[in-house]
């Protein structure tokens, strides 16, 4: 501490002397101060160990489940899109409701690895990989549905501006044409991140391939990555953009799908809170999915010193802030439905909470309002098992929030001569079930092949990559403290 | 003499020590050098005394060309090309080409910061003569590396292992070119 004391000028000596300031310790973001080699050991023998017995039986698992999907798919386009539940009034269901569900999960990982890289926050280091890789396969999930709901999926190239045998082009006014390029937009980027974050990792499996195929394979990927400084200095820059790019784009990509509703005059939909409360939705429903799938590769790889309570408890406490803000959400859509003084609009909310869906709006209300406030609570955090527990709650509210969104206001609109009950049928049940198999399938692809942390990220905000450190005894007696850092 | 090796390797320990060396190597005026590291060290750029990237250049040009392009992909589809009346409004305003405009900007601008930075990086380069020395699989592991280039105008044979050495340098290996 000598070092740091020396610097402060005399007269705010005093005034530390008089406040006698706490002495916060920074919570540790590498357990048991494990070394840059223990980091890329521990990283690199998830990939490079021999595939274990519980892989198999997860992959098998997940290729039966996936088969649902694709069965589905079949069966809905050799028949005709009516093998879905879907009638009027209520043409827009589960498809829509999966879709949005997919799709919104999607946005922690890019919340993870763009926004909480602009606001610095180190503890994003160890799963934004993992949660980067789950953007990706959620939104390939998302994509099925719209996909297949056209009704002629091999027409589905008409959703883009490509001259066709009809001589017209897209209606660009269109939010449905707007979420066609959000989304694309929002795969790709994501994609080329994701890649980009991965080259440096794929450089050190290379260097530590055993087999001739394993080096040509990564060190294809790896584009001769060797470290050099004068790469980073471009690298971190690009990173750096990509982050600021990534930003704007998730928060529009599901303000577009909000505007989906928005956009149209059905009561229940056209709200203008819509944008913001979608995407805060969005990313609660993210870190809740982003908890359910790394709470249980912690325990399976013993991670225990790169995903620590501490980042457990950050993750906790992002789910309780936008499970708030979608709680705050809810309120306000009745209070604007009441204030707003439009029949139909006050019709569409207590049809919501009281008609013949209130089952699915109370689910919505306790997974969504009630769960995320036990995060308030430092033994909830705590208790691993616990709050994988909540995540799942989180995901199963979040899906529900969709379908009362959706089907609630579609099947009671204006005229009551016109409305309806909607139910699944058995395809799409099947078809959404799937879609969590081929979920699975590609993420156990990436755990099995790919660096499920970003290493050299890890090891760069480890407190032995600081090149200041070291310089004297003073550092090592309090590394620990705020003032230490700074 | 020199054109028989690439250059020389010499090992560092921890992040301190190989930019403690890379200021060194900055002072002796070399130019042709370089410091390989499994993370970015921090500091390293003014250490090695290194310009501000240019990657961003490339991002506002796919930026710009993203933006322009949608705008005018819009306007020659819906009000050119085949005029499109929905509700009566104009064939064109920039308030509904807007989102799409967006999301080109960011995709077009996205492509435009990762191939310049492959671009600035000359990647890929798959064959490279510190990727073949014996250390080498630590340097994306848990070591730091200095190279200096026998092309470099105050490269010398002897002079310069000498100063590795002098720098703290380890291990200090002849690069095959």
């Amino acid at each position: 501490m000598s070092s740091v004391s020396a610097e402060i000028p005399a007269h705010a000596k005093a005034v530390l002397a008089e406040v006698a300031p706490a002495n916060l310790p920074r919570p540790e973001l590498i357990g048991h101060r494990r070394d840059f080699a223990w980091i890329t050991d521990k990283v690199c023998s998830i990939v490079e160990a021999k595939t274990p017995t519980w892989w198999w039986v997860a992959f098998s698992l997940a290729c039966f489940v996936a088969t649902f999907t694709v069965v589905g798919l079949v069966y809905l386009v050799s028949t005709g899109v009516g093998v879905w539940g879907h009638a009027n009034p209520v043409n827009w269901a589960w498809d829509i409701v999966n879709f949005v569900f997919w799709i919104g999960i999607g946005h922690a990982g890019t919340l993870i690895s763009a926004i909480l890289c602009l606001f610095r926050q180190k503890w994003r280091t160890s799963i934004n990989r993992a949660a980067e890789a789950m953007t990706i396969f959620a939104v390939v999930c998302a994509g099925l549905f719209p996909l297949f709901h056209v009704g002629r999926v091999w027409w589905a190239w008409w959703l883009f501006p490509l001259p066709n045998a009809n001589a017209i082009w897209p209606q660009f006014r269109s939010p449905l044409l707007w979420d066609v390029f959000a989304v694309s937009t929002y795969a790709t980027v994501s994609a080329l991140f994701w890649y980009m974050g991965m080259i440096p990792d794929l450089a050190t499996l290379r260097d530590r391939a055993t087999s001739k195929i394993k080096q040509i394979a990564y060190g294809l990927f790896a584009m001769g990555w060797r470290g050099s400084n004068r790469h980073w200095q471009n690298y971190e820059m690009a990173y750096l953009l990509l982050a600021a790019l990534s930003t704007p784009l998730v928060l529009s990509v599901h303000t577009i799908v909000s505007f989906d509703f928005a956009v149209s005059l059905l009561p229940g939909w056209h709200t203008t809170i819509f944008p913001p409360y979608f995407v805060a939705g969005a990313i609660f429903s993210g870190f809740g999915m982003v908890l359910t799938l790394m709470l249980p590769l912690r325990a399976i790889y013993k991670l225990d010193d790169l995903i620590t309570q501490y980042h457990i408890d950050c993750m906790c406490k992002i789910t309780l802030a936008t499970g708030s803000i979608v709680g705050y959400a809810y309120a306000m859509e009745f209070f604007i439905a009441w204030y707003g003084a439009n029949p139909y609009e006050g019709f569409a909310f207590i049809n919501r909470a009281f008609g013949p869906y209130a089952w699915a709006y109370w689910i919505m209300i306790s997974c969504n309002v009630i769960t995320p406030q036990l995060f308030w609570f430092r033994k909830v955090r705590a208790n691993t098992t616990l709050v994988w527990i909540l995540s799942i709650f989180v995901n199963v509210g979040m899906w529900f929030e969709r379908f009362v969104i959706i089907v609630t206001s579609l099947a009671r609109d204006f005229l009551p001569s016109s409305w309806g009950y909607y139910s699944p049928s058995v395809v799409e049940l099947f078809t959404f079930f799937g879609t969590f198999g081929v979920f699975s399938v590609l993420f156990l692809l990436f755990l099995r092949f790919l660096p499920l942390m970003a290493m050299a990220e890890i090891k760069a905000v480890s407190p032995q990559a600081d090149p200041h450190a070291g310089h004297g005894d003073d550092h090592a007696s309090a590394p620990d403290t705020l003032a230490a850092h700074h | 003499m020199s054109e028989h090796i690439h250059g020389y390797l010499a090992a560092f320990d921890s992040p301190a020590d190989i930019m403690h060396a890379a200021e060194r190597v900055r002072d002796a005026g070399f130019q042709r050098w370089d410091v390989h590291t499994p993370f970015p060290v921090h500091g390293m750029d003014s250490a090695m005394g290194l310009k501000r990237s240019r990657v961003q250049r490339f991002t506002l040009l796919g930026g710009i060309a993203g933006f322009t392009t949608g705008m005018l992909m819009i306007w020659y589809m819906n009000a050119a090309d085949y005029p499109l009346v929905v509700g009566g409004k104009p064939f064109f305003s920039p308030m509904f080409a807007f989102p799409v405009s967006y999301e080109l900007t960011i995709l077009l601008a996205s492509f435009g910061t990762l191939f310049g930075m492959f671009f600035f990086n000359r990647l890929p380069m798959h064959y490279h003569p510190v990727l073949k020395a014996v250390q080498w699989p630590r340097a994306t592991d848990d070591r730091f590396f200095l190279a200096i280039d026998a092309d470099d105008p105050k490269f010398d044979l002897v002079r310069t292992r000498t100063f590795l050495r002098e720098i703290g340098g380890k291990d200090i290996a002849a690069l095959e070119p």
